[in-house]
């Protein structure tokens, strides 16, 4: 078990005429190694929930276990839970400073009190791990670099405090469909093959649908709806009734099943969308 | 702390105050702090009082609120006080220590205080019930006639517009950053002052880059909008004098007359 | 006959970098866009989409060529006030380009410069905030409003100034779902019931299909050019130069290429449904 997470509760300004619960009794658990997508309307308490899990942000009531340790306990120092929990904040190449690419991913570990050695190991193995060249890029400032580039070093200035669990908030906002694709691969890569668990904040039901393997959806501060993306995206009158949508593949099934009666609808990518009328075509089992 | 200051806060109303055009506001506010300097006699204060207790019951503002702004300027009250108290010569009513305290160090004392408690209240006032933009509005207007001397009013104004306009952005900008760097495990609560202000760094630097490109945008979206300047430029909303500005600006010039009177007479 | 908005005779635009060389954002570009037209630009970042909007609206002149907005040529000094005004243009980032501190009086900034007379002023932002449907919100301090309610503004700041063609550089890509539908929603509206000439740049696909003509850039250049069905009718270029194009779009395609029978300029769900 790698997150336990119990009765979760986060006031805003408590006792005061501007008191907002964001979180409201929270359950939930995440293995290790899962690729978890959640989604919500903007509001819905998402980056609250997200702030909580590395210690960012202190409950006001219920609990947080990362493997076991309790990390809304007085004791545990936020070092220890940045090292087991990463978090990308959305639009993270805002918070880039350093004069070059490789001091500025040493950041983490240099406070993480990491030894020169170690720290330049880990900025060499994360700058590989988010596909950038250390040899080419590292003496470079980060400012020079495009959208997509700044937005990796900053990936990997959190990768390089070796979290178990890593976070990221719209992780491809504001970028180009290249650039979104990239990024997109290297979080797939870095989920099966550094076995990562992965939490992606997302709006692209697309990106999400291709992605994940559980899917979790908050409204007004409750997990209203926790599964598959299949199980989740088949229900997409709710999910309309949350602000949210379902992947435009998913919706022309639907309605194409008013259609065939005998075509599956819980499709959720292209591919399976194909292989789906493809089978209903060359079977003539369509109506 | 920073909470508590409410001076150079607006407290929404629709008070007769709040409606006041804010060119008399400000020019009250100044007869008002240049009739302060006139009092010599304890007197005079009384009519002060009066005038203030007259604002505020008009104003709606909770006079708890009031107090409240000056809480934080306590400590400056109470040092110019014990100054006054201390250092006065005069007839000596008892000693504590080596320091004496006299009549008239108790009299100038307190005739400090109030002094300095009315101006805190009386320019609070102002700020409390004109909001910053309309309060830049008559900065710029009455700026208008020293244009011909080489003052930028219109430009004066216009910074202090986008100034009003960026503090929210710039504030959920910087706790932002810091989130982020704490997320990087960047610590900005402990250690000495040295090492304080060298954490500040990761923050400062993002912080200025991105108010730069800001800075740049808004120029290019401002130039798009066909903004030239100050020149040939007109105002949506005009302010225009009203009965009560000039029934406000009589209260206050009666206010003036008193006091000149009790000075000289 | 089709009236010209925008024309752009041969236009190119270097810029100097950092290392002292002069690299052409935008090179040789030869374009006609027809008044009441909604034009999308698609391209990737870098590919000179910015670079050609502001060269509409006169905040960039041209190195090379010329660029005519209602007629009047961009480098004319004394009529560059005329030429904003005739095509306005609204940004990526809404918090930069909101300049006053309550909504209305952002909205007024435009016509305020123009020194338009106040009464007419108080007509026009009123006008515009009840285009772009935020008339409620006319006291509200801008920041306390949703990025699309806010892009919303920046479009009402525009239209105060009653400019013919509206130049938008990827107002939607800062937004979440709600507030892209918002403001795609707005500008569409603008286009059918205001007949203003809309240049809308973006990254999403369901935002291109809604266009009449799509232009796609890359490196400083127009490399396709044409109706959403005709663009989207040619997947496998589109995909070779790392752009998206809409699920269904891509379905229709994967079926044609198994042999099933459609037609290839599928853009939406009822096509598809309609022609299984």
């Amino acid at each position: 078990m790698s997150i336990v997470i119990k009765n979760l509760t986060h006031i805003y300004n408590p006792k005061s005429p501007f008191e907002t619960k964001a979180l409201d009794n929270i359950n939930l658990e995440i293995d290790k190694g899962e690729f978890i997508g959640l989604i919500g309307h903007t509001g819905s308490g998402k980056s609250t929930f997200i702030q909580h899990l590395n210690g960012l942000l202190k409950p006001t009531s219920g609990k947080i276990f990362i493997n076991g340790l309790d990390i809304t306990s007085k004791d545990v120092s936020l070092k220890e839970i940045r090292q087991k929990v990463g978090l990308v904040f959305q639009y993270a190449e805002y918070q880039l400073f350093e004069e070059t690419v490789a001091k500025d991913i040493a950041f983490g570990p240099k406070n993480l009190g990491l030894s020169e050695e170690e720290i330049e190991k880990r900025v060499k193995e994360s700058m590989e791990m988010v596909g950038l060249n250390y040899e080419v890029l590292k003496d470079r400032s980060p400012f020079e670099l495009s959208g997509g580039q700044k937005r990796r070093v900053a990936i990997a200035g959190i990768l390089a405090m070796k979290p178990e669990i890593l976070i990221l908030d719209e992780p491809t906002a504001g970028l180009d469909p290249k650039g979104r694709d990239e990024i997109l691969g290297q979080i797939k890569r870095l989920h099966e093959k550094y076995k990562i668990t992965i939490i992606l904040v997302s709006h692209s039901m697309e990106d999400i649908a291709k992605l994940v393997d559980r899917l979790i959806v908050m409204y007004r501060g409750k997990i209203v709806m926790n599964g598959t993306p299949r199980e989740i995206f088949s229900k997409s009158e709710e999910l309309e009734r949350l602000g949210l949508g379902i992947p435009q593949i998913t919706y022309f099934m639907k309605a194409l099943k008013k259609k065939w009666v005998n075509i599956r609808d819980d499709v959720i990518t292209v591919d399976e969308a194909k292989e789906e009328i493809l089978r209903a075509i060359r079977g003539n089992n369509y109506d | 702390m920073i909470k508590d200051i409410t001076i150079g806060q607006y407290y929404p109303g629709n008070t007769v105050i709040h409606k006041l055009d804010p060119r008399i506001k400000i020019i009250i506010t100044f007869l008002f702090i240049i009739a302060l300097f006139f009092i010599d006699k304890f007197l005079p204060y009384l009519f002060v009082l009066g005038f203030i207790i007259m604002v505020i019951s008009m104003s709606k503002i909770p006079v708890k609120y009031i107090l409240k702004g000056l809480k934080p300027l306590l400590p400056i009250i109470i040092i110019t006080f014990l100054l006054n108290l201390f250092m006065t010569r005069g007839q000596v009513v008892f000693e504590i220590g080596p320091l004496d305290v006299t009549i008239e160090g108790l009299n100038k004392a307190s005739f400090m205080a109030f002094r300095l408690i009315f101006l805190i209240v009386g320019t609070s006032l102002l700020t409390l019930t004109t909001s910053p933009i309309s309060l830049t509005d008559g900065i710029e207007k009455l700026l208008n006639p020293f244009k011909k001397i080489g003052v930028p009013a219109h430009e004066l104004a216009m910074m202090m517009t986008i100034a009003l306009r960026f503090i929210p952005t710039l504030l959920e900008e910087a706790e932002k950053i810091m989130k982020a760097q704490m997320a990087r495990g960047a610590d900005f609560e402990s250690g000495n002052v040295l090492n304080r202000a060298k954490s500040l760094v990761p923050l400062l630097v993002p912080l200025f880059i991105s108010a730069f490109r800001r800075a740049d945008e808004l120029a290019m979206a401002m130039e798009a909008r066909c903004y030239r300047g100050g020149e040939n430029r007109t105002r949506m909303k005009q302010l225009i004098l009203n009965t009560r500005d000039f029934i406000a600006m009589s209260i206050m010039l009666i206010l003036f007359v008193i006091i000149l009177l009790y000075r000289y007479l | 006959m089709k009236e010209i908005m925008v024309k752009m005779d041969n236009v190119t635009y270097e810029y100097t970098n950092n290392e002292e060389e002069r690299i052409a954002a935008v090179k040789n570009i030869n374009l006609e866009i027809y008044k009441g037209e909604f034009v999308v630009i698609l391209g990737h970042n870098g590919s000179g989409k910015s670079t050609l909007a502001k060269l509409m609206n006169a905040l960039l002149l041209p190195f090379k060529g010329k660029v005519y907005v209602n007629g009047i040529d961009t480098t004319d000094m004394n009529k560059i006030w005329d030429i904003r005004q005739t095509a306005g243009m609204v940004f990526q980032n809404p918090d930069n380009q909101i300049v006053a501190t309550i909504v209305e009086e952002d909205v007024a900034f435009g016509p305020e410069n123009q020194g338009i007379e106040p009464k007419e002023i108080r007509k026009r932002v009123d006008e515009a905030l009840a285009a772009v449907e935020m008339l409620e919100y006319k006291e509200y301090a801008p920041h306390l409003l949703s990025g699309g309610q806010k892009q919303r503004i920046a479009i009402a700041g525009v239209l105060a100034m009653k400019p013919e063609c509206i130049i938008l550089d990827e107002p939607t890509a800062m937004l979440d779902p709600s507030g892209r539908k918002e403001v795609m929603n707005t500008i569409k509206r603008l286009n059918e019931k205001e007949r203003k000439t809309i240049i809308h740049i973006t990254h999403y696909m369901d935002e291109a299909v809604l266009a009449d003509r799509i232009i796609i850039m890359e490196a400083g250049q127009i490399i396709m050019e044409g109706a959403p069905k005709e663009i989207f009718s040619q997947v496998e270029k589109l995909k070779k130069m790392g752009l998206d194009v809409p699920q269904v779009t891509e379905l229709a395609y994967k079926l044609r290429k198994e042999g099933i029978d459609i037609p290839n300029d599928i853009l939406t769900v009822e096509e598809l449904v309609s022609v299984l």
